[in-house]
């Protein structure tokens, strides 16, 4: 019983695909696989808007939407009605076809990386052997719509945003990447299914989940810090920021190529934290042995909305960073740890006592960061100050 | 450490976030128009113009009682000159029974006032008073807001369910006028009798 | 000599050790982007533009464009009474109507030679620094938020200053636009229900000031965006005429409360915060010392405020003619050195009435803290100076 609520939704689409003769089922499965994965996502997103607005809110002591419906949970339908029925201009002096394939573009990049995503038990739409590079590949594509959108809309203001955008991704693209090699080592294997099955064993109940060694912690963090910046959101979200000069690559849009610009971003943001559980955080296992009778689905998008409201609690707190800063963090800061974190993960594998491996790999990480951050903060003086009183 | 900073702050909005389910401190919103807060004693919105009934609840004499007395000073004073004050022909007797000047218009456009309650200050016979009603839009937008006499007049029960306190003080410096101005003219009446006695005394007194 | 030029004495013309960046000259083949920020802006704190000449993300050329908000007070005051004009003041800046009635009560006090009994004077401190807490608390609110924390700070800036604006409401009958004080005191008395209410909000607010201070002051990025921005030595801020918050924090020791002792505040044990940089992370560190320094002054007050009566019985507020003559009262302002010169000429009305807006002054030197900065850090610059248009344009 518990086997066939864990493998529901496979059933599901075994038993809809058998419709159909059997030369047909195996491009039926996936195709139905493929509609779960663009209906229920788009779903979560209505449920991502609604949660977002609700969080700050609370987090800044008022309540959120709660006119539209009960609880405001209708909001996001009134948002969505409210883009679909606006104009849609189009600047006269745009490209056309630019202009309007690059929120389509930026969509089904977004989309394309869920291919791989292994969302519970055998419930992957395509087993690569090679997902996680084929999931970065999709993920930069999201980069070149960014550009698009900026080039297209023959405003100065837009492309300065957009470039400013594509720098941004680049930069954290390559420690998205690096802090994600330290997993297909240790797992031995670049298939996401693999990565979770090898995470999904467990030691006096503990799962072995990569987040729990000091160099998949290292990693997890910063896979976030990459992840934040990646999506655009705060505290990296100075492209799209409300209060500065450009108002970011998206100015020209409006209606609802601009729904689908945001759909874009949320859905990256999905897509994003679940490559971060299936990484660190055990993809579809369960946190403990006991536990391991709830469905592994409802772990693997339990895990998703947790990291979805870590966004948003970052967003609700932090100020944003400015342009180079965030540059010179990627680059001077976050880079070196993750090769030394490469170095690290070496180092745990090959020793071979295991209460002295943690103890050295730790303090090698800890040394390193607080060496690091020290030296860039001081370079520059910053540090908390006292201040002085005259009678 | 590099990133406590950033930490605290978090830990600090998650104290808000989940305060805000349990104490009234975190959740100030005020779900207007289901819940009011009800106005402070002292609030002011746009001035009214009080009348007194005879019969308490009684809005038909609100002509007859109404204090002001169309002195023009309150015209005067207002800093941005809302208030347009016609005074009428005849007189008629107030609350002392002294014959005075009535307004025959007395036009407040509220567009204009910005609620500075010079015009209660300097009124010199607590005619005109500050209301607390805000909930005054209209969609006429040009009449709308130009509130005439009977708009304006409002009655003295009406002024001691808004401002309690100051409507009590005002009854009393009311009533303590109406004293003194009663008990000058006893003494006066008196004072006019003892001459008369006094002159017919000195006439019987020369008669005799 | 005045005051003002006894405590800076500075007898170089030229400005000693402030090397103030040369027109940067763009590349030989770019052109220089230039941007009008405003005056429809989210982040400008009212109708206000800059026109700014950019060179890549570096800032070349500044100027502060301003008069979308003007509306003619000065004139306005020639046409009517001395106390008309008073509940005009109250509309200048806006966010301290309580401290810009002050101001113009103190010049036509002096003006006039009128006294102001004590428990007034008391009551004046009072409101006094509650306004100066609940404009500091804003203005950090919205610096803040300009820098993209989504307003949760300023949220939280606001719900402590809504119990300063209920205290206001509850006193005077309204929250912002007050019209409180009177040639010779206040207008209304304060009850000791509302003097209970005031101790128990200012017994709640340092909670507040602990909270925002665990929230933000060793944020890493907030430091890493103010720290060394926009900075202005003391001497450029002494000869610009900058007072306030943005002189002490660029180590100035002037605070016209301690200079001119004026009203009462001499009676008061407080401290004067000083900054040592002059950029953006001080001014916004002295503001909030400064509003933890006020929350003391108003537990000394509310405890010795004396009995008597608020206004000087013989008093005159309408119909007066003071004889002719000049006065010049000023006061230290949340925002700075808050000025009313009046001359009369034994009229009614004043011959001439002028407003000495230290928003106004305060923002001549926005070229020069913004030249060769970020174009991103010109917005927390100009937060970080914290106008109020209504006082800039008057």
């Amino acid at each position: 019983m518990i086997q066939n609520l864990d493998q529901i939704l496979v059933l599901l689409q075994h038993w809809l695909a058998s419709f159909l003769p059997a030369a047909w089922q195996g491009a039926a499965r996936a195709f139905i696989s493929a509609a779960a994965i663009v209906c229920v996502f788009p779903a979560l997103f209505a449920v991502a808007v609604w949660l977002e607005r609700k969080g700050l809110g609370r987090m800044q002591n008022r309540l959120g939407p709660n006119r539209v419906g009960p609880y405001g949970l209708l909001q996001p339908i009134a948002d969505g009605i409210k883009s679909l029925t606006k104009e849609d201009i189009v600047p006269l002096s745009a490209d056309r076809a630019v202009h309007f394939l690059a929120p389509v573009l930026l969509v089904v990049a977004a989309f394309m990386g869920f291919a791989v995503l292994p969302m519970g038990r055998n419930m992957v739409l395509v087993d690569l052997d090679a997902g996680l590079l084929f999931y970065y590949a999709m993920g930069a594509s999201s980069e070149l719509a960014v550009f698009m959108a900026g080039w297209s809309s023959r405003n100065k203001y837009s492309l300065l945003g957009a470039m400013r955008a594509v720098a941004q991704m680049i930069s954290y693209e390559v420690v998205l990447l690096l802090s994600s090699v330290v997993v297909v080592m240790m797992a031995g294997s670049l298939s996401l299914t693999k990565i979770v099955e090898s995470q999904n064993q467990y030691t006096w109940g503990f799962p072995h989940w990569y987040i729990f060694t000091p160099w998949g912690l290292a990693g997890f963090i910063m896979y976030a810090i990459a992840a934040t910046a990646e999506t655009n959101r705060s505290p990296f979200d100075l492209p799209e920021g409300e209060s500065e000069l450009v108002a970011g690559y998206h100015t020209e849009y409006s209606g609802f190529k601009f729904a689908l610009f945001f759909l874009g971003e949320y859905v990256a943001m999905f897509s994003i934290s679940g490559l971060g559980t299936t990484l660190f955080l055990g993809g579809w296992s369960a946190p403990f042995s006991f536990l391991t009778w709830i469905p592994s689905w409802i772990w693997f998008f339990s895990k998703l909305m947790l990291s979805i409201f870590v966004f948003i609690w970052m967003r609700g707190t932090l100020p944003r960073l400015r342009q180079d800063q965030l540059m010179n963090f990627a680059w001077k800061f976050v880079l070196p740890m993750c090769l030394l974190n490469l170095m690290v993960a070496a180092v745990w594998r090959f020793m071979d006592n295991y209460w002295l491996r943690w103890v050295v790999c730790s303090a090698i990480l800890l040394l390193a960061y607080e060496g690091l951050g020290m030296a860039e903060l001081r370079k520059k003086n910053i540090g908390p100050r006292s201040y002085r009183y005259v009678e | 450490m590099l990133g406590e900073g950033i930490l605290k702050g978090m830990a600090e909005t998650a104290r808000n976030f989940f305060g805000s389910y349990f104490s009234a401190d975190r959740m100030t919103t005020v779900e207007y128009p289901e819940q009011r807060i009800a106005p402070f004693e002292a609030a002011r919105v746009f001035p009214f113009l009080v009348y007194d009934a005879k019969n308490p609840g009684d809005a038909a004499d609100w002509e007859a009682g109404l204090r002001c007395v169309a002195c023009q000073i309150c015209e005067k004073e207002c800093p941005p000159k809302c208030i347009y004050i016609e005074k009428s022909t005849g007189k008629k007797p107030d609350a002392l029974g002294k014959p005075q000047f009535y307004p025959a218009r007395f036009d407040i456009d509220i567009s204009v006032c910005m609620s500075c309650q010079i015009c209660v200050e300097v009124c010199p016979f607590e005619a005109i008073k500050m209301d607390t009603e805000f909930e005054l839009s209209t969609d006429d937008r040009f009449g709308g807001l130009l509130l005439d006499r009977k708009q304006l007049a409002k009655s003295n029960e009406y002024y001691h369910q808004i401002h309690l306190t100051e409507a009590n003080g005002v009854d009393a410096r009311l009533a303590a006028e109406k004293a003194k101005a009663e008990a000058k003219t006893k003494a006066a009446a008196g004072a006019a009798a003892a001459k008369a006695t006094s002159i017919a005394a000195a006439a019987a007194g020369e008669g005799a | 000599m005045s005051d003002f030029q006894t405590h800076f004495a500075s007898d170089s013309e030229k400005l000693e050790g402030w090397n103030r960046p040369a027109m940067i000259a763009p590349d030989g083949d770019g052109e220089l982007l230039e941007v009008a920020m405003g005056p429809h802006h989210p982040s400008t704190h009212g109708v206000f533009r800059m026109d700014v000449a950019l060179d890549g993300e570096r800032v070349i050329r500044l100027k502060p464009v301003f008069g979308y908000l003007h509306r003619n007070h000065e004139k306005i005051a020639e046409g009517i009474s001395y106390l008309a004009s008073m509940p005009y003041t109250d509309r200048l800046d806006y966010i301290c109507p309580i401290t810009n009635n002050w101001a113009y009560a103190l010049a036509v006090e002096k003006l006039t030679g009128q006294e102001v009994p004590e428990r007034a004077e008391y009551l004046r401190v009072i409101l006094g620094e509650l306004t100066r807490f609940q404009n500091h608390a804003s203005s950090i609110g919205f610096l803040i938020q300009e820098m993209g924390a989504s307003g949760t700070p300023l949220m939280y800036a606001f719900r402590e200053r809504e119990k300063i604006l209920d205290l206001f409401e509850e006193l005077t009958g309204a929250r912002m636009m007050v019209n409180y004080m009177r040639f010779g005191g206040c207008r209304v008395d304060a009850s000791p229900v509302w003097l209970e209410k005031a101790r128990q909000v200012v017994e709640s607010l340092p909670q507040f000031l602990d909270e925002f201070d665990r929230l933000l002051s060793s944020n890493e990025i907030l430091m890493a965006r103010t720290q060394g921005v926009g900075m202005l030595p003391a001497e450029l801020a002494v000869n610009a005429g900058v007072t306030g918050p943005m002189l002490r924090a660029s180590g100035v020791n002037y605070d016209i409360r301690k200079v001119d002792g004026y009203g009462i505040y001499n009676r008061f044990n407080f401290r004067v915060p000083l900054g040592d940089h002059g950029d953006v992370y001080d001014r916004y560190m002295i503001r909030l010392l400064e509003m933890r320094e006020s929350l003391t002054i108003l537990r000394q007050a509310l405890k010795d405020l004396p009995a008597g009566p608020v206004m000087d019985p013989k008093a005159k507020i309408r119909g007066f003619r003071p004889k002719p003559g000049e006065a010049y009262g000023r006061i230290e302002a949340p925002k700075g050195e808050l000025g009313f010169y009046l001359i009369s000429d034994g009229g009614p009305n004043p011959y001439r009435y002028r407003v000495r807006p230290p928003s106004l002054i305060n923002l001549t030197i926005l070229e020069d803290m913004c030249l060769g900065q970020n174009v991103a850090d010109v917005v927390l610059i100009f937060g970080s100076v914290d106008i109020v248009l209504g006082e800039v344009d008057r």
